[in-house]
């Protein structure tokens, strides 16, 4: 699905990113870790189109980012709250990446419906546009807009951050059922270990833009994290 | 204590983002400045010879009748402009300073504010004037004191009222039917107002009110804020209910129909979106300043042209220069979307195109003035529509800064927007058509320049897609610088 080559990204002489290979195939949970300045942000935006690289290029099924938009129609993200269109309300907003996506009222209602828990009744309905929302409930109407229109890779950058304890079980179980989709890929950063060891089949860890561990996620994962974050 | 604010307030003016723009630009700043303090040290000092000579009548009694409208005009503008004070005090309240000194810091800094100050440059002057022409020094400053205090009552008055929308129309409504009735003859306010600001003059112990009157303003604006200096009081943005809007009828423009409807709320919702529509009906009135003869600079036929493009295209300008801005909180969002920038561009230039014809119906009114104040009108929607609409779209693509839709902070001009890109750009926006005018005008008559101009407009309107294609490619061009300087705010 996603496939890296070569790739770097340098400001004037600092180089934030440097990725010789990556893979990542179809249907794989992907996450991302590392601490703050390691290039997991840099990472989704050179795979979005929004920076532009310095070296080498990604090709998201098989189309390289930043020749051509094709990717676009199966691809979808939520990276911050620029994601966001702060004067809509989030049905609005719902409604409108549904349009985008070529998706109608009643398929978004459909989808909105599946999401109710994780809504916790604080989206739907509330009277406020986005902009007026607390931090983690505009996090959560962005994580739920990028699942419209049934995307093949799912981008989300710290998703579980600002999120309260029941939401961040909650993502953890919806994450994990798209995982289970074998048409779906999934990346994930997160700065919390145990969250992206639960919902991620491998784990690569960035640190200063480098590639250092790139793990198949097992029992011992969690630990092995931990003993590299330690040290 | 005192100390530590005014170096915070140091720091924050010398460190902010627009205040690091390049030299050019702060000289260029600096000179309109210095233009509208010269402008008004002129009037000040001139008017009333002015007035004396080209009146006739006693110029200290007419700017006595009109001082009302100075002074309610003056809050008007500052609704608009002035930046209210207390967006900065939110890290300051855990910290150990007295509530007291807070607000007392944050109101005495807007007396400080240019808006105030402005004033003084006309005044000062004026009444020099007025003492070198033998009126009494003691009534002549306790004149001036008044009104000085009018000034600074009209700040406190702004912070009070800030962003009551419902107060600040009846108010413009108000001024609005008292000046209509004036100038028609029915009612005359002035004749009301006039002899309150004769009395600061002849009983100088009655200079004392308007004093009383902003010392009193102030405690209470003080109070007002000492109460409220909570996060979910006086310093919290207010939140408006929301309402979710379908807005189907717009379905039937197809693949359009999703960002035009994204594109009224945008308008709807946003107070600097607002802000520059009502901007783009005023110059639907630009044009009486040209048709009826009121100025004799503008008496060159060429003008009428000028006004023309203006009294159509103020949506045109005030809201397409800043296409793609408006959506810069949520840029990267549209760029990662499934969006076709073809669809996107479309959408807006639709949306130019639909204010630049309701513009352009509205103005009928001017075939009151002759059927060639219309025609003129017309053609200049025509341009506007073949030729501008393009450019304000491609212009776009070069102003990088990012709008915040909350506030009104800079909708009047921003100096980021002015680069020298632009500015090359404005010069066939308005230049161009004035000049294809000139040339049927004066080879042949007034009726072929009007045609050639719309042949112009028509043509433009022929090339659309070889042109849309263009700025297509620029917009992608420019994406990247785009989306990191939406990124940085100010």
């Amino acid at each position: 699905m996603i496939a890296v080559n070569n790739l770097s990204k340098k400001y004037g002489s600092n180089k934030v990113l440097d990725i010789a290979e990556l893979d990542i195939p179809k249907g794989e949970s992907f996450g991302l870790v590392g601490n703050n300045g390691a290039g997991k942000t840099t990472f989704f935006s050179l795979l979005l189109d929004l920076i532009r690289p310095t070296t080498g290029n990604i090709k998201n099924n098989e189309i390289v980012v930043n020749e051509s938009e094709d990717w676009k129609p199966h691809t979808s993200a939520f990276i911050d709250e620029s994601f966001l269109i702060g004067y809509l309300t989030p049905e609005e907003y719902f409604y409108f990446i549904g349009e985008l996506r070529g998706r109608n009222k009643a398929d978004v209602d459909a989808l909105l419906s599946k999401f109710e828990d994780f809504f916790h009744g604080e989206i739907l309905g509330q009277k406020k546009y986005l902009r007026d929302l607390s931090k983690g409930n505009q996090k959560k109407a962005g994580i739920v807009a990028s699942f419209i229109g049934d995307p093949e890779l799912i981008i989300l950058d710290e998703p579980f951050a600002n999120l309260d304890p029941t939401t961040q079980i909650r993502l953890k179980q919806i994450i994990k059922e798209l995982a289970r989709d074998k048409d779906v890929t999934v990346l994930v950063s997160s700065h919390d270990l145990s969250h992206v060891t639960e919902v991620c089949e491998r784990i690569v860890v960035l640190n200063k833009g480098e590639i250092v561990r790139d793990i198949r996620t097992s029992q011992e994962t969690l630990q092995e994290l931990e003993t590299f974050f330690a040290g | 204590m005192l100390k530590h604010f005014i170096s915070l307030q140091w720091k924050s003016f010398f460190r902010s983002a627009s205040f690091q723009t390049n030299v050019a630009l702060k000289i260029l700043m600096a000179f309109g400045a210095l233009y509208f303090i010269l402008v008004f040290v002129a009037l000040g000092a001139g008017s009333y010879y002015l007035i004396e000579d080209s009146l006739k009548v006693k110029p200290f009694d007419l700017i006595n009748r009109f001082l009302i409208y100075w002074v309610v005009f003056d809050l008007v503008i500052r609704y608009f402009m002035q930046k209210m004070p207390v967006v900065n005090i939110k890290p300051l309240l855990y910290l150990p300073f007295k509530k007291g000194n807070i607000v007392n810091f944050t109101l005495g800094k807007t007396v400080l504010s240019f808006f105030n100050i402005i004033h003084a440059f006309f005044f000062l002057p004026f009444s020099v004037v007025l003492v070198i022409e033998g009126f009494p020094v003691l009534n002549v400053v306790s004149w001036h004191l008044a009104i000085f205090a009018l000034i600074y009552a009209n700040n406190f008055i702004n912070i009070l009222v800030n962003n009551r929308d419902v107060l600040f129309y009846s108010i413009v409504g108000i001024l609005v039917i008292l000046g209509g009735l004036q100038y028609y003859g029915y009612f005359d306010v002035t004749d009301y107002t006039a002899p309150f600001f004769n009395l600061m003059y002849e009983q100088p112990v009655f200079a004392v009110l308007p004093w009383v009157f902003l010392i009193a303003l102030y405690f209470i604006s003080f109070n007002y804020f000492k109460k409220h200096l909570y996060l979910d009081a006086g310093l919290s943005t207010k939140q408006s209910e929301a309402k979710t809007e379908d807005l189907d009828w717009l379905n039937r423009f197809g693949n359009l129909a999703v960002f035009l409807k994204n594109d009224i709320k945008l308008i709807k919702r946003n107070k600097r979106s607002r802000t520059t529509v009502i901007m783009s009906v005023l110059f639907l009135f630009y044009g009486l300043l040209f048709f009826t003869d009121s100025i004799e600079a503008y008496d060159a036929p060429v003008w009428k042209v000028f006004a023309g493009i203006f009294v159509s295209g103020g949506f045109l300008f005030t809201f397409g220069q800043f296409v793609p801005s408006w959506d810069s909180a949520y840029y990267p969002l549209m760029m990662s979307q499934n969006i076709r920038y073809k669809e996107y561009l479309d959408s807006k230039w639709y949306l130019i195109i639909m204010a630049t014809i309701a513009s352009t119906i509205i103005s009928s009114f001017y075939i009151y003035f002759g059927w060639e104040a219309y025609v003129a009108i017309l053609v200049g929607a025509i341009y506007n529509i073949g030729v501008n609409s393009y450019l304000v779209l491609w212009g776009g693509a070069y102003i990088k800064t990012p709008i915040d839709l909350t506030t009104n902070k800079k909708a009047f001009g921003d100096s980021q927007a002015f680069n020298v890109k632009t500015l090359i750009l404005t010069l066939p926006k308005l230049g161009l058509p004035l000049v294809v005018y000139a040339i049927g005008h004066y080879t042949i008559n007034s009726t072929a320049g009007f045609i050639l101009v719309a042949l112009t407009g028509v043509l433009g309107f022929a090339f659309k897609n070889i042109v849309f294609n263009k700025i297509e490619s620029i917009y992608k061009q420019e994406k990247y610088k785009t989306i990191a300087a939406y990124k940085q705010k100010n």
